[in-house]
């Protein structure tokens, strides 16, 4: 085997791996009505009428909703409440649905679904950015007097006159395109009606309390009245929160009008149509250096398309804000973030969330300014990196962590051989019709929310009178093995064989609300949460049973055991007995609060982030100089997750999101017409196989982390941000073109 | 696995996972996909895509991969169809592919996963010593957005060993 042959830990790796793992669309219920969505045939119209009378006398059909029949708000969003769940009045981007049929079965529904009517008078879409921005452009954004859904900025000295002092002025424009999670189970949702007066929802979403939120709102119900249970999900990428906790509450509004069971299954075609995707950018970057490769100062404009709705698009931006020099300190910065509601799919939370972005025009920045200035690569790196007790350009000092940029550039500069490989790069010149190229970029990632919002999660410790133990927490697994992850933090800390340790189904009935399942912060977070509730119940336990066994203070739990070292001891299924005999429950409640950050909107300056996570990884490439295809023929990575709790997951995160980036770098573009889609399914937008990646080598540098209970960051975003401009770097050195654009294209006839 | 007599399965029948399923007309045309996962209830088959890109819904037919959501009920009948669901031998131990697959770590979501042990269930019958490069090929038809492929191809590697030292 190539990497690490350490079996992995998972709970649920044995129900997938058999097929009894419990997707929402597996689900099936006595008396189950099936509900399905219907489209609006426009991309931008207004006065929409809906008729539903002959879809209504349709066989088998219950009922046909729209956004008359809803008895709490229609719109609802996670920043801004923008985003129709049923389309009223006016249709601005493709994927509004403008009624919901529910029928005995699906196919029913889908028959009758056809039978819709729909009247509007259609407009011209608004698709470019630059031109929505323009003064006198058709407003599309909803409940404005503009198109601007967004603006962030960093003020940072004197930019302006700094640049017009440096030696070299890179003066660069890139891009980036709109990107599908293509998370491989489609969105579904079950909604039930209880005989408690409770609604229950089962359904493949990224975050349980999010979803709560849309259905309370689209019911007009208390968020108790709302009981949203955990279900196996078949992937998120940040891609599950909006538009699956908006098919969650069309199948709760279907349920509760009919009094039954309601599944709402997405087919991928509509799931392409409606969901939201990674912001595509525009970026303008004038970065200005002195003759030794120190960066002195950055002017900076970029713009994102929001698309049609606000989702998150603030936080996406505000993270492009905050690390728009990528991992770099430059003393005098200029930055502009303008977000253009557009009548494109709207777009929101995805993997990387604003920093894919930055970090490609950056890092492709580095190589442009070490070229012209006849350094390396890893020099003007090295000296422009964020350090050790040093500042960000957001005026925040990293002097809570070890800052290990250094060691993990170092370290894939080592593992990849990359100096004597950069020596050999093909630069233009081809051998036997290939040209080989390597490249490399590195990152700097804060943890968690960062200063776009508050960070805090709680978890549930519950020791039965056996000593078997029950373990909830509020961050969600979506597939990552953030269940594992709490599993074998609470098994450790109270050093007991993780098989003692059951991790309950959650809901968010059981648990209070621990923030979404998103920013990496799952096993910093979570994680944090289960480690503070175990050090509460140890807490307790040794402060009952210290008559028994000594002072609390020196009482360790190791070994399933009880006691102090040397002293009296008890097995932990006797000291949870005893626990129990008197009367004092070995059950705790506990809850982590991410330390303080700050945030300063007019300036962009900051504490940004309580940490950082610190990466660097590289690609080799190899060029077909007659057809321009690339091959890529090996990927490397180093990134510092602060602690490994379960290290194969770890570094599975990290393959899958090089996986992920190679996809953008490479292949993945949705490239909508006129606002709408083309390519709405798998055969169409293509996303890696495994034929396309070649073998990857994860180092995992591990530097405990002071601000985190368990001493772990986190590994899930680092992974994905940073790969495309080093494949990029490749290209160029194997070619020597400059590619600015993603995805990454090569025109044959300029490789001649 | 069938415990027919060759030869004996009718026109109108078909044996999954080892037990023959008669198949009345109104259920021959639908999706094999279909049919597994709403009339026998076997939702270990998965649909991903429903145009047969993905490989989710891979299943194996006669010992080949087969994409049941493009395959008709009727392509099959007399033929033996195994799913995820007839992998696993009835003490409960897990097959070496699905036992490999846990030990690997390449299972994230678990989404493909079905689709994923099948595929080299089909590959390992036919190349018992695949090395990575045609494990990966073999696998081409079957994505996974989560894993990135290197655990899986670990899997299938420490499969394709540990049945080989096994004589499975």
């Amino acid at each position: 085997m190539a990497n690490e042959t350490i079996p992995a830990f998972r709970n649920d790796a044995r129900a997938k791996v058999t097929g009894r793992a419990q997707y929402a669309d597996d689900i099936r219920l006595l008396g189950m009505a099936h509900a399905v969505p219907v489209y609006t045939r426009f991309v931008r119209a207004e006065n929409l009428r809906v008729d539903v009378s002959a879809a209504r006398a349709a066989p088998g059909v219950l009922g046909v909703f729209t956004a008359a029949d809803v008895p709490g708000q229609v719109r609802f969003g996670q920043i801004v409440r923008d985003y129709p769940m049923l389309a009223e009045g006016t249709i601005r981007f493709e994927g509004e649905v403008i009624a919901l049929v529910v029928a005995e079965t699906r196919r029913q529904a889908l028959a009758a679904a056809s039978l819709v009517v729909e009247h509007a008078e259609e407009l011209p879409p608004v698709t470019d950015p630059e031109a929505a921005l323009a003064p006198g452009a058709p407003v599309v954004r909803w409940g404005g007097d503009d198109n601007l859904a967004n603006h962030g900025r960093v003020r940072r000295g004197d930019a302006a006159a700094a640049l017009a002092s440096c030696d070299l002025v890179v003066d660069e424009t890139f891009s980036t395109q709109a990107v599908e999670h293509a998370y491989m189970e489609p969105e579904s949702a079950v909604a039930i009606p209880r005989p408690d007066g409770m609604l229950e929802i089962r359904g493949s979403m990224q975050h349980p309390f999010s979803t709560r939120r849309f259905v309370a709102a689209l019911l007009g119900l208390p968020l108790a009245d709302v009981e949203v249970v955990s279900t196996t999900t078949g992937g998120g990428f940040g891609g599950k929160d909006d538009t699956a906790a908006i098919v969650c509450a069309r199948a709760a509004l279907a349920a509760r009008k009919l009094g039954r069971p309601v599944k709402l299954t997405y087919d991928r075609e509509w799931s392409f149509r409606e969901s939201y995707k990674r912001h595509p950018y525009r970026l303008r970057y004038r970065v200005g250096f002195s003759k030794d490769g120190t960066a002195r100062a950055a002017e900076i404009d970029m713009l994102c398309d929001s698309g049609a709705y606000t989702s998150v698009t603030p936080w996406v931006n505000w993270r492009s804000t905050a690390q728009c020099c990528g991992p770099y300190y430059v003393d005098a910065v200029r930055m502009d973030i303008r977000a253009a509601a557009t009548n494109n799919v709207f777009t929101g939370a995805m993997r990387g969330f604003g920093s894919p972005q930055v970090n490609w025009a950056i890092e492709q920045i580095m190589d442009i300014a070490a070229e012209r200035l006849g350094i390396s690569p890893l020099e003007i790196r090295r000296k422009n990196m964020v350090k050790q007790d040093g500042p960000t350009i957001t005026g925040q000092r990293l002097d809570n962590h070890v800052v290990s940029l250094g060691q993990v550039m170092d370290t894939v500069v080592r593992d990849s051989g990359y100096e004597a490989k950069l020596a050999r790069c093909s630069r233009g010149k081809a051998e036997k019709g290939e040209l080989y190229g390597i490249g490399l970029a590195i990152s700097y990632r804060g943890a968690s929310l960062g200063a776009e919002g508050l960070d805090y999660c709680s978890a549930v410790v519950n020791v039965q009178a056996d000593g078997s133990v029950l373990l909830d927490a509020a961050i969600h697994e979506n597939g990552q093995g953030a269940e594992s992850v709490q599993m074998l933090i609470l098994a450790r800390e109270l050093g007991l064989p993780v098989e003692r340790i059951r991790r309950q189904w959650s809901s968010t009935s059981r648990i209070p609300d621990g923030g979404t399942t998103v920013a990496t912060r799952g096993t910093l977070m979570g994680g944090g949460a289960v480690a503070q509730a175990a050090r509460e119940l140890k807490k307790l336990m040794a402060e009952t049973l210290a008559d028994e066994l000594g002072d609390p203070a020196s009482i360790r739990f190791e070994g399933g055991r009880v006691g102090v070292p040397g002293g009296p001891s008890l097995t932990w299924e006797e000291a949870a007995a005893r626990m129990y005999d008197r009367r004092v429950y070995p059950y705790a409640f506990g809850t982590f609060r991410a330390p303080p950050v700050s945030w300063d909107e007019r300036t962009g300056q900051g504490d940004a982030y309580f940490t950082f996570v610190y990466s660097c990884q590289a690609a080799e490439v190899s060029v077909d100089a007659a057809t321009g295809r690339i091959r890529l023929l090996a990927l490397w990575a180093a990134h510092d997750v602060g602690r490994a709790i379960n290290r194969p997951l770890t570094l599975g995160q990290a393959y899958g999101g090089m996986v992920q980036a190679a996809g953008m770098a490479l292949m993945e573009d949705l490239a909508p017409v006129g606002g709408r889609i083309g390519n709405r399914n798998l055969d169409r937008y293509k996303i890696p196989r495994a034929r396309d990646i070649p073998e990857i080598r994860c180092t995992l540098v591990e530097n405990p982390d002071p601000n985190s209970p368990t001493g772990a960051k986190g590994i899930g975003e680092p992974a994905v941000e940073l790969l495309a401009p080093a494949i990029a770097n490749a290209v160029y050195n194997a070619t020597g073109i400059r590619c600015r654009d993603l995805p990454i294209r090569l025109d044959p006839e300029v490789l001649k | 696995m069938s415990e027919l007599e060759p030869g004996a399965a009718s026109a109108a029948a078909l044996t999954v996972n080892g037990i023959r399923r008669e198949v009345p007309p109104e259920e021959a045309d639908l999706s094999l996909l279909e049919y597994l996962r709403d009339v026998l209830g076997l939702t270990g088959t998965k649909n991903g895509c429903a145009v047969g890109a993905c490989g989710s819904c891979t299943v194996v037919v006669n010992g080949q991969a087969r994409r049941s959501c493009r395959t008709k009920v009727s392509e099959v009948l007399g033929k033996d169809v195994l799913t995820i669901e007839g992998l696993e031998r009835p003490d409960g131990e897990l097959h070496p592919i699905q036992q490999a697959f846990v030990d690997a770590g390449a299972i994230q979501c678990g989404f493909c996963t079905p689709g994923m042990v099948m595929s080299a269930y089909a590959l390992l019958a036919r190349d018992p010593s695949p090395d990575r490069q045609a494990i990966r090929t073999a696998l081409s038809g079957n994505l996974c957005r989560c894993t990135g492929y290197q655990q899986i191809v670990d899997a299938v590697e420490l499969a394709a060993r540990r049945m080989r030292e096994d004589g499975a």
